[in-house]
């Protein structure tokens, strides 16, 4: 017997019941298609609803928190920023380049539909071992793509991370996040914006084709299994510089104050931009699909409702308004149509050759989805209690610290970063390799620190504290340069929903994650949630990632991360403790993934935090830097060869001495200060009650760890920086 | 007593993305930065053009292929022919070799890959608007950012570039000394720019735009910039 | 009358070709070590509204030269001509 449509379309029984109540009727085959689309998992997030509700989204700066296309934050002087991140994984395992691109163009979409300039893109990519051709080509062709797109729509990509593990060898995950910048007068919000019955609804951009026909519910809502090539029609091709085009039209719309709604398409396209946009006003739509321009002839309703063809966006526009938004299109080389018309009521009624081809309540579509809470079932993992961390390790320190600064986790990226344009816009002051990217924010003298982190390998030993770990080290990285962590935008990256394990995965993240930005004062405005991360047996590990946006009053006081200058005291702030588990020198030196990630202290972290602010407004800070992975040693090695100069350290307490040199222990930094003002520092330590020793200074060629070993900042550096192109396979 | 400042148009092409950044090194640097648009004949009185970096028409079919059948590209041409200083940077130098006005062309990198990086030019000559006040062999710290920028000619022009001095700019190491870790995109003889016969016209594959500010970057282009506005404020 | 012409755009022989160098280096690793002179171009197709096939003709030379092809590096072939 033939597999019912509902069914082959990704919906279950149930969710068929409730499409009939919410009509009265059964649903035709254009309805199902609307259905199946904006019920997917990707569009209506139905397995994650109920665990996202505990996320802290309100702050007295939050402007738009989850809900809208981007999250929004007031920074003083009348200026919003606006940013979210989301992935791109399934369409980037089948085609690397496009998929990517189509990624990095899908969230530039999402900053500007809120109205605001696109300042800078970041991108946390996740592959497996480098050792295995088929990843190498995965992330070249993803890098190639996010550079393809970004660079040529003339935003740069300022940061973004790389992590190798394992899990991610069938399931690579490509999450994008973009910040902009708005007049916090000019956002386009529904509550700042009203919509009006008799407006019409402006499709303008590229034409309409059979892209991604089903992309949203077949790919993103199933695992990858056989049959992947013959998803390859659903990934679609971007076409960056229409999106050049496109930002500049739908930006000097804004500023000319055209729109009473602006709304990007992307997944589930028309149905979703218009069933949303008139949900949001409490309205209906009419739309008429013979006013859509197609790219090929002959397209069916549910085609034509459901494609995801790129670089199209839906203006709202009042009918006086109508010939100069047009106009502005026209100026731009873009086509547009006036598709549809709102209406009083809430029925979105779809039209085609004349006839009524759907009716359906846009609320129904957009907000009423199923939520599901499914079943959950902790895991405890064996190896989770195996730490390492009191191992004798009869190896040797040296040799230690060179085999974790070469590990794809930690090296040096320039062979990335430098596939990406971080110049454009002349505003970047500090670009991809350092902690946090720091952008000016034109015409003001603040700066906005940004930075993205996840920590797959701690969220597979313990859930929990992996989210917290990432909202802690995404806020570090951002403290470190000097900036106040403000708010946070999200991916959340797991493997199968309908497995009560992973259900446990994701309830037990988002725990942490909330708890962390409880702590920190750091409300969550958006963010994306992927799931069906693996294939056949292989799930990735549960990897929430957190892009953290900071504040910085004066980008001229933003702290470098390099030892700049011989002759510098250096102090560790924070307190070390014997936590190997999870480490990058137990999985790279030790040979094991095992124990529980370092315990975290929320509110130690936050006078960390708070500490480094204080005391860069003070200019006290020559150089800082977040302890993260690879622990001590490697964030010294890290300061010297970033500012060519080294130093002499003596290790402090009485760990043993890998211990000391490489445990992850949270809520620490290293900070260099001139000598004369160590004892400031000491007491603004003291008064924030973080942990502060001096434990060496700055010098010259020479790196000495007092009584371990000793090297040269070169010899660090050419390891750090051959590790990552040697594994990308060239010749160095 | 007014002060004239020398007037520098920049002109936008669809795809454009550096015009901005153009027109805000202009203003730091001293002069009026005059905005032009790609589909308008109209040059507005400027006494220097900059076609800016960026990705015109998306660089599709070749790099500047496009853009150099623009509406305002006659106007170049001809303010060209009358000795105006012409400045291409990057997809400005694509569309300049697009249009003839410069010899050679610009291919795919070597690498295959797209380049961001601060790289070291070497002044060969001071035969133009932009290095007119430098010194010969001088070295200047500028980014590079693109993917289509090596330099390449046929063998007969290849001579005729060597031989008639039309070098501008060559990729070098820290001491000016030519090598290939110093290149980062495969330019035959490491050239990074050129000019035409007369010398008033300038391609190079370099920022200098995003070299004026010791906030975000080196800052190598501020002499090519005082060069221009100077030489342009003496044409007035 | 509707004319269809396929034109193949391939860069002057000696011109560095580093497309061309990178998939002749790709093969061997497929197996393949019987492959040498490799080179990658363009391949464009247009249709064109024209009164007879040798005006037709005509205007795609001029395309070719004039903008598809850039003469400094490039050169150009017409293949198949199709009346539609």
């Amino acid at each position: 017997m033939e597999e019912p449509l509902h069914r082959a379309l990704g919906l279950t029984d149930d969710e068929l019941g409730r499409i009939g109540e919410a009509l009265g009727r059964d649903p035709n085959r254009t309805e199902l298609a609307m259905y199946a689309a904006m019920w997917s998992e990707h569009c209506s997030y139905k397995s994650s609803r109920v665990h996202l509700r505990s996320l802290p989204t309100e702050g007295s700066a939050v402007l738009v928190g989850p809900g809208q296309d981007a999250g929004a934050v007031d920074i003083g002087d009348g200026l919003a920023v606006v940013f979210k991140m989301e992935s791109h994984s399934h369409p980037s395992a089948i085609e690397p380049y496009q998929g990517a691109a189509t990624g990095v163009g899908g969230i530039v979409r999402d900053i500007v539909s809120m109205g605001a300039r696109p300042v800078a893109l970041l991108d946390p990519l996740m592959f497996g071992p480098l050792d295995d051709e088929r990843n190498r080509w995965l992330l070249s062709g993803v890098v190639a793509g996010i550079g393809g797109y970004g660079n040529c729509i003339g935003v740069p990509t300022v940061g973004g991370e790389i992590r190798v593990a394992a899990p991610h060898a069938a399931n690579p995950s490509v999450d994008v996040m973009c910040v902009g910048i708005a007049a916090a007068d000019r956002l386009m919000t529904a509550t700042s914006h009203e919509v009006h019955a008799g407006s019409v609804m402006l499709l303008y951009g590229a034409s309409t084709g059979r892209d991604g026909i089903g992309g949203v519910s077949v790919l993103a809502s199933a695992t990858l299994d056989e049959g992947a090539e013959a998803s390859r029609p659903s990934v679609q091709i971007g076409d960056p510089f229409a999106e050049k085009l496109l930002i500049e039209a739908s930006l000097e719309m804004v500023e000319r104050d055209l729109l009473e709604g602006l709304q990007d398409l992307g997944g589930a396209g028309i149905t979703c931009a218009v069933s949303e946009s008139a949900a949001r006003a409490t309205m209906g739509a009419e739309l008429d699909l013979d006013a859509v321009p197609l790219r090929v002839a002959g397209m069916e309703p549910f085609e034509i409702l459901t494609s995801e063809s790129q670089e199209r966006m839906l203006a709202i526009v009042a009918p006086d308004r109508l010939d100069a938004a047009r106009a502005v299109c026209d100026r731009w080389g873009l086509a547009s149509a006036v598709i549809a018309r709102v209406v009083e009521g809430g029925m979105l009624t779809v039209r085609h050759g004349g006839e009524v081809v759907a009716e359906v309540p846009a609320r129904s579509l957009a907000d009423d989805g199923p939520a599901y809470r499914r079943p959950i079932e902790p895991e405890d993992l064996p190896e989770a209690h195996d730490d390492p961390s009191f191992v004798p390790f009869d190896g040797d320190e040296h040799e230690a610290l060179l085999a974790v600064l070469a590990s794809p986790n930690v090296a040096d990226k320039r062979w990335v970063f430098e596939q990406y344009d971080s110049l454009v816009q002349g505003q970047t002051v500090v670009a991809a390799g350092s902690d946090a990217a720091v952008i000016r924010v034109p015409d003001t003298l603040k700066g906005i620190a940004l930075s993205t982190d996840g920590k797959g390998r701690y969220g597979h030993l313990d859930p929990y504290l992996g989210a917290a770990h990432a909202v802690a080290e995404a806020a570090r990285n951002v403290a470190v340069t000097g900036a106040v962590p403000l708010a946070i935008t999200n991916c959340l990256n797991f493997g199968n929903p309908e497995r009560p394990v992973v259900m446990w995965q994701f309830a037990e993240s988002v725990r942490g994650m909330a708890d962390a930005c409880r702590a920190f004062d750091t409300p969550v405005t958006g963010g994306n949630v992927s799931f069906y991360n693996e294939s056949g047996d292989s799930a990735i590990w549960p990897t929430p990632v957190i892009g953290m946006l900071g504040l910085l009053e004066d980008y001229r006081l933003r702290v470098p991360t390099g030892f700049g200058r011989a002759g510098l005291t250096i102090c560790l702030l924070g307190e070390t403790f014997a936590e190997l588990g999870g480490s990058e020198f137990a999985e790279v030196v030790l040979g094991v993934i095992a124990g529980r990630p370092p315990a975290i202290d929320l509110v130690r972290e936050r006078a960390l935090h708070r500490l480094l602010h204080e005391a860069s407004a003070a200019d006290l800070l020559e150089a800082a830097h977040d302890c993260g992975d690879g622990g001590l040693a490697v964030t010294l090695a890290e300061c010297a060869i970033a500012g060519r100069h080294g130093f002499a350290i003596s290790v402090p307490g009485d760990l043993p001495p890998h211990v000391a040199l490489f445990s992850e222990s949270a809520s620490r930094a290293v900070v260099a200060v001139a000598p004369e003002r160590a004892d400031e520092l000491m007491r603004l330590a003291t008064d924030h009650g973080v942990p502060c020793a001096a434990i060496g200074e700055t010098g010259g060629p020479r790196v000495a760890f007092d009584g371990l070993f000793e090297t040269t900042v070169d010899e660090l550096r050419g390891v750090y920086e051959r590790a990552f192109p040697r594994a990308m396979g060239e010749a160095v | 007593m007014t002060i004239d400042l020398p007037r520098i148009g920049v002109v936008t092409f669809p795809g454009s993305l550096d015009d901005r950044d153009a027109l805000r090194a202009v203003t730091t640097m001293g002069g009026e930065a005059v905005p032009l648009w790609h589909a308008d004949a109209d040059l507005r009185g400027v006494d220097a053009v900059i076609l800016p970096g960026g990705f015109s028409y998306g660089d599709y079919l070749r790099c500047g292929a496009i853009a150099r059948f623009a509406g305002v590209m006659d106007a170049v041409r001809a303010f060209a022919d009358r000795g105006g200083p012409v400045l291409g940077i990057c997809n400005g130098f694509q569309i300049l070799c697009e249009s003839g006005l410069l010899p050679g062309a610009l291919i795919r990198n070597r690498s295959l890959r797209f380049v961001c990086r601060i790289v070291r030019v070497r002044v060969e000559t001071t035969l133009t608007p932009v290095t007119a006040d430098l010194l010969p062999g001088e070295v200047l710290d500028i980014p590079v950012k693109h993917g289509e920028g090596q330099f390449v000619a046929g063998p007969t022009d290849l001579e005729r570039i060597e031989g008639e001095a039309l070098v501008v700019f060559r990729y070098c190491g820290p001491d000016g000394s030519i090598d290939e870790a110093g290149n980062p995109n495969g330019s035959t003889n490491a050239i990074a720019g050129v000019r035409n016969a007369e010398g008033n016209v300038v391609g190079l594959m370099p920022h200098p735009e995003h070299a004026v500010d010791p906030d975000v970057g080196p800052t190598g282009g501020q002499p090519l910039f005082a060069s221009l506005l100077a030489q342009a404020l003496a044409r007035v | 009358m509707t004319f269809v012409f396929e034109v193949l755009v391939t860069l002057k022989p000696g011109l560095s070709d580093p497309q061309g160098k990178a998939v002749e280096g790709a093969l061997p690793a497929l197996g393949w070590t019987n492959v040498h002179d490799v080179h990658v171009g363009k391949h464009i197709r247009l249709t064109i509204d024209a009164d007879d096939a040798a005006v037709a003709r005509a205007q795609m030379d001029e395309m070719a030269r004039r903008l598809l092809s850039n003469p400094v590096i490039e050169e150009y072939r017409i293949l198949e001509t199709e009346e539609a």
